[in-house]
């Protein structure tokens, strides 16, 4: 198995993709001689030339729009919004179209499309170049949503969202690109759409996270091991739809749940997580159900502290776990 | 129109037959009787809803006339009944949507007028203005990328679609791409109310073509001869690879928006009574019968033919079950889904 970072598990498997399949293409703003601001398909174009590898003019909707054409033709397009700050002039051709063209048509049109997009703050993004946006779009029926935060998961289901028959939302956090690396098996394989993943067994209590959080609750659940706490760490990783079936076994036996998202937390995927859970496995609880979010203010801000004081830090992770296992 | 109207006794066909030519006219007056059928239905209290392309018809006729089934796709917009029939969707599948019955192809889902048809190549599409202009685009792009020679798509829209973002970003791209597509733009100068001043500052919309680098044309869409030969050479363009073309027809709104709208609250009586004078339907049932083309008792089972077709259409499709409840949870996504898994 090689070991690689998020950004090269990204681009091995859209390489592997269009290899695989010519009617697979690329389309976004600076994919082609630039190779991606991340530097994702870097070489792509001189490899798979300019009708598959597009650089397209500076228009979001049109971006995830022409791609659904070419998706109700029999292509299966790959498109990049360059930022997830960038996606809302697409969020009609997102929610409106991709999600609707299968329901609207009966099944007649089908949209298979994958949407790629760096999220996530940590970087110095300020206000456009750090947001999260699954909440605005795990609400619709129609689009399946992805988050996978390790170069092995990212491969697995990168490669399942191309090959899935409807539109998929795929979202990388940007502050994982380089700093996550990982081993990542060799060959053609898919992880499952809808499926968690159990980063670390525990006994105390069941942390569900996402993308870069992840990482973070990994770290604090191991620095927490020493203490005598026995943590166990949820990678959510498909987001619509999620996988009630692992956050319920592992509820029922840590009996405590602590949600953590970098996103807003008003009406945010954690809402759903913890209603889910109180209609589900209220009698299993041993404590009421936490969320650690980002604040609700509209985004985070260049200053250091104002990024600091919107992203959660690992130390507040460790005293929110260590809360919720002591309760 | 007033071309049109001079045109009248000589008739430049510009390369169609006489068959092309009465299957013009029977297209129109097919559209003309099922636009009557759906306000009938609606006013019956029978469908909740119905939209008619009433003025529209020989724009519509002549540009269906450049299409070629089994090849071309179109991406229709909701007044574009005459186009759809052209390309071969039926007067049943017409009623089947306006009764929302089962048999609809959407299975009853979708409004009137938001045709759908994989088959015969005819785009699904939602009500939201010009999105589905990039979608032909996409599809376009997808006969260049494949090297399928001779295929073209052809998008259209309202005047008022133009004012749309994704309007502009889909001729940019066409054009940037050289891609086969014809953008064809029916200007009948209302929005619902808003008249077309309020959405443009040039008279004309094809005069924005130079602007994306590609030919524009404007055409009286009063005359179907006149917009097929000018949709002929659009689609031809296209299909040849020389690139998108943008096709302005000057057509009239005679109806109200929809069933829904009551046009008397923004226009003048005067204005539409004055239109109607120029009707391009019987204006171009006289100009084949000047030509020699059809005879009166040609134009009079013409007539009654569509009629027969639209009654045996309303009581076959009224007969169709509707849906079932259980049918609004199929084909969200392929294959039974949960959001929670």
């Amino acid at each position: 198995m090689a070991v690689m970072n998020n950004v090269d598990a990204v681009r091995e498997t859209l390489h592997d993709a269009l290899v695989n399949d010519d009617r697979t293409l690329i389309m976004g703003e600076d994919v082609g001689a630039r190779g991606n601001v991340f530097l994702i398909t870097k070489g792509f174009l001189e490899e798979f030339g300019p009708e598959r590898i597009i650089d397209t003019p500076l228009a979001e909707a049109s971006i995830v729009g022409v791609a659904i054409g070419m998706a109700m033709e029999g292509l299966r397009p790959i498109a990049e919004i360059q930022f997830a700050d960038f996606i809302y002039p697409a969020f009609n051709q997102i929610v409106g179209e991709a999600a609707k063209t299968r329901y609207r048509s009966n099944g007649d049109y089908t949209c298979p499309l994958v949407i790629r997009t760096p999220y996530g703050g940590g970087v110095r993004g300020a206000l456009s170049h750090s947001v999260s946006i699954e909440a605005l779009f795990y609400h619709v029926p129609g689009l399946k949503i992805l988050a996978p935060s390790t170069p092995a998961d990212i491969k697995g289901l990168l490669t399942a969202a191309i090959e899935d028959p409807d539109p998929v939302l795929f979202l990388e956090h940007k502050k994982t690109y380089r700093s996550v690396k990982g081993e990542v098996p060799e060959g053609h394989y898919t992880i499952p759409i809808g499926k968690a993943d159990i980063k670390k067994p525990g006994t105390h209590a069941t942390v569900v996270s996402y993308g870069y959080n992840v990482h973070q609750a990994l770290d604090a659940a191991q620095r927490l091991e020493k203490d005598g706490y026995s943590i166990e760490v949820i990678d959510l990783r498909s987001i619509r739809p999620m996988d009630k079936t692992t956050i319920l076994a592992s509820v029922g036996k840590t009996r405590k749940l602590l949600i953590i998202h970098e996103d807003n937390k008003f009406g945010g995927v954690g809402a759903e997580i913890s209603a889910m859970v109180a209609e589900e496995a209220f009698f299993d609880l041993d404590a009421p159900i936490r969320r650690l979010c980002g604040p609700d203010v509209p985004a985070m801000g260049y200053a250091l502290p104002l990024e600091e004081e919107f992203m959660i830090s690992t130390d507040r992770m460790m005293r929110a776990m260590r809360e919720l296992a002591e309760f | 129109m007033a071309k049109a109207m001079a045109q009248a006794g000589k008739l430049d066909r510009r390369g169609l037959t006489d068959e092309q030519l009465v299957a013009m006219l029977r297209n129109m007056l097919l559209q003309r009787q099922l636009d009557n059928r759906g306000f009938q239905l609606n006013r019956q209290g029978k469908i909740p809803f119905a939209l008619g392309s009433e003025g529209h018809e020989a724009a519509q006729a002549g540009a269906a006339m450049a299409f070629v089934r089994g090849k071309d796709v179109l991406a229709p917009y909701y007044r574009d009944l005459g186009l759809v029939l052209g390309c071969g969707f039926t007067p049943l599948e017409m009623l089947n949507s306006m009764f929302a019955r089962a048999t609809d192809r959407s299975g009853g889902r979708q409004f009137p007028n938001h045709y759908t048809n994989k088959e015969m190549g005819l785009l699904s599409i939602s009500s939201i203005i010009a999105a589905h202009c990039p979608h032909a685009v996409g599809v376009a792009y997808a006969f260049k990328y494949r090297k399928e020679a001779g295929r073209a798509v052809l998008c259209c829209t309202g005047e008022g679609a133009t004012s749309e973002g994704e309007w502009h970003e889909s001729l940019n791209f066409a054009a940037v791409h050289k891609l086969p597509v014809v953008f064809f733009v029916e200007n009948n100068n209302y929005a619902i109310s808003t008249p077309s001043t309020m959405q443009m500052n040039v008279e004309h919309v094809s005069d924005k073509a130079s602007g994306y680098g590609m030919p524009g044309a404007l055409v009286d869409g009063f005359d179907p001869i006149a917009t097929y030969a000018a949709m002929k050479e659009a689609m031809d363009r296209a299909r040849s690879g020389g690139g998108p073309t943008l096709v302005e027809a000057m057509v009239y709104r005679y109806l109200s928006h929809s069933t829904d709208d009551d046009d008397r609250t923004y226009r003048d009586r005067v204005a539409i009574e004055e239109a109607r004078k120029n009707d391009p339907v019987p204006m171009f049932e006289r100009r084949l019968l000047d030509a020699g083309v059809v005879d009166e008792a040609r134009v009079k089972a013409l007539k009654a033919d569509v009629l027969r077709e639209t009654n045996e259409a309303t009581d076959t499709a009224e007969a169709f079950p509707l849906p079932q409840a259980a049918d609004l949870y199929k084909n969200v996504y392929e294959g039974a889904f949960e959001p929670w898994q």
